[in-house]
């Protein structure tokens, strides 16, 4: 018997093989497709050289530097949001009129104003990750229970750590969570600018193999970047369950 | 007369009151919930708040936490106007599971209100594992809420209740969501408690038998406003006991002149 987990595996094993089989019969040659195995070599070729590595590192600086810049900024804003409802309703109009620019339309004028490189990707990664994670706190904080902030009021807890002993561990399962969504948002973002314009990362790898006419290296990059992509968020779900396991059975579903 | 005398007998102590209520009225979203209530509340005193539901009775316990403020007439603690809540007084919630933080185990939980009153880190420890050996919790401070069932969470809040050394702890239908059995034992648990501690308590509850069993004084509060619509002395001898109480003439003739009282507007 096969085992249930392997399961999962057979269907695109076997995708693969038919592939690979067929790129063979028909003597494929193409700008935009490449064989599996002609795919797994450009792969391996490029992690022995270097060169796939040194791009993921450019790319995962930028887009980790981004999130921790933007997050700070949007958590911030939205736990004072979340508290302050005469501040939500002052910062209302702005947010709404800010939130749907997208953030690659801010790259001429970065471009412009910080030049090539990390800083003015960062920039553009952190602005990308401003919004979802003060959405989403300034929802995690609105959504306290009640009776929670009761029991701090009872108490005659301090504001300082009505925040600290309250507020934060309340709301922070759905912070985290906002905090999963925008780790996706930043690898994205990180990518994309570096496919427009950016001459470094993941995405600028991509982009010189597309211009060199190697399909078979510009896949490797791709499934590369699937599973950077894929890692991240299992670390982040990994994390989640670790700090939240026994504490967070009651009270937030998410 | 024979009221006032038997009042100075199940209280020796002085004749001043501790939580009062003068003329209270209050409205919310322009609808008075309360109106004209005046009552006062002596020190060590089991008071017991009982009506029919929306009647005004947990609002009147948040009047008198200082959660809400009149919109006529005062709430005054020793004689002092209440303009916010005090440490010294605790407040047992209904809704137990809304009221800890899961994030924080038993002990953790505790600690919180220690943590609130400036008690050093290093003291802490004993006195948390004081208070959950006084609710009968010592085994389960690394307990989570999420893991206990809803007696020992009820007790569990107790416990953080104690730790703020209350002069009055309020309890708002404490045992409403528990089932018979761990009611009976938890009343006569609070009894105990309230009893080492000397606390007034202000307890509603919709359980008749329940404010009657534990009460000093019952009154009854008639809704749409609220109001209050009668006022019983519970002469009762203490300590009480489930059976012996309960069989009591003077139960069952107290038991049947409230029953009347709340069953009368529905006529």
């Amino acid at each position: 018997m096969i085992p249930e987990r392997a399961k999962a595996l057979l269907l695109p094993v076997a995708a693969l093989v038919v592939l690979e089989l067929w790129a063979c019969a028909i003597h494929l040659q193409s700008d935009s497709l490449a064989p599996p195995s002609a795919i797994a070599a450009a792969l391996v070729e490029a992690v022995h050289d270097g060169s796939i590595l040194i791009a993921t590192r450019d790319t995962l600086i930028s887009a980790f530097a981004g999130l921790l810049i933007g997050g700070a900024i949007g958590l911030a804003f939205g736990i004072a949001l979340g508290i302050f409802h005469i501040f939500d309703r002052l910062m209302e109009v702005t947010i709404e009129a800010i939130r749907p620019i997208p953030s690659i339309a801010l790259l001429p004028i970065a471009l412009i104003a910080l030049g090539f490189g990390y800083r003015m990707e960062i920039v553009i990664v952190a602005f990308a990750c401003i919004w979802p994670i003060l959405i989403l706190s300034r929802a995690a904080v609105g959504g306290i229970e009640p009776r929670l902030i009761e029991v701090s009021r009872a108490l005659r807890l301090s504001p300082a750590d009505r925040v600290r002993k309250i507020i934060i561990p309340a709301a922070l399962p759905r912070i985290f969570l906002a905090f999963r969504l925008a780790a996706g948002i930043a690898l994205i973002v990180a990518v994309t600018v570096e496919i427009a314009i950016n001459p470094i990362g993941l995405g600028a790898g991509i982009m010189t193999a597309q211009q060199a006419l190697r399909p078979d290296l510009m896949l490797a990059y791709l499934l590369w970047i699937g599973a950077v992509g894929y890692l991240l968020n299992t670390g982040l779900v990994v994390a989640q369950n670790h700090l939240f396991g026994r504490a967070a059975l009651v009270g937030d579903p998410a | 007369m024979a009221a006032a005398t038997r009042q100075a007998a199940s209280f020796p102590g002085p004749e001043r009151s501790q939580i009062a209520f003068s003329d209270v009225t209050l409205a919310l979203g322009g609808k008075i919930i309360i109106e004209n209530i005046s009552l006062d509340v002596k020190p060590g005193e089991f008071f017991c708040i009982v009506g029919a539901s929306g009647c005004g009775k947990t609002t009147a316990l948040r009047l008198a936490a200082g959660l809400y403020q009149p919109t006529g007439g005062t709430v005054t603690f020793d004689g002092k106007p209440m303009l916010a809540p005090r440490r010294d007084i605790a407040i047992v919630f209904q809704d137990y599971g809304k009221a800890l933080l899961p994030w924080r185990t038993a002990a953790g939980n505790v600690s919180l209100a220690l943590e609130a009153s400036g008690i050093a880190a290093s003291q802490r420890a004993a006195r948390i594992d004081g208070l959950l050996k006084k609710v009968g919790l010592p085994d389960h401070a690394g307990k989570y809420p999420a893991e206990m069932s809803g007696g020992m969470q009820q007790r569990l809040q107790i416990a953080r209740c104690l730790a703020q050394e209350p002069k009055a702890l309020l309890m708002d239908e404490p045992f409403g969501a528990l089932d018979a059995m761990t009611r009976q034992g938890l009343q006569d648990e609070v009894l105990a408690l309230v009893r080492a501690s000397d606390a007034t308590v202000i307890f509603v509850t919709h359980d008749l038998e329940e404010a009657i069993y534990l009460g000093d004084r019952v009154i009854g509060l008639s809704p749409h406003p609220g109001r209050i619509g009668i006022e019983l002395r519970i002469d009762l001898p203490r300590p009480r006991d489930q059976l012996r109480t309960r069989e009591n003439p003077e139960f069952l003739r107290l038991r049947r002149e409230l029953f009347d009282f709340i069953k009368a507007p529905e006529k």
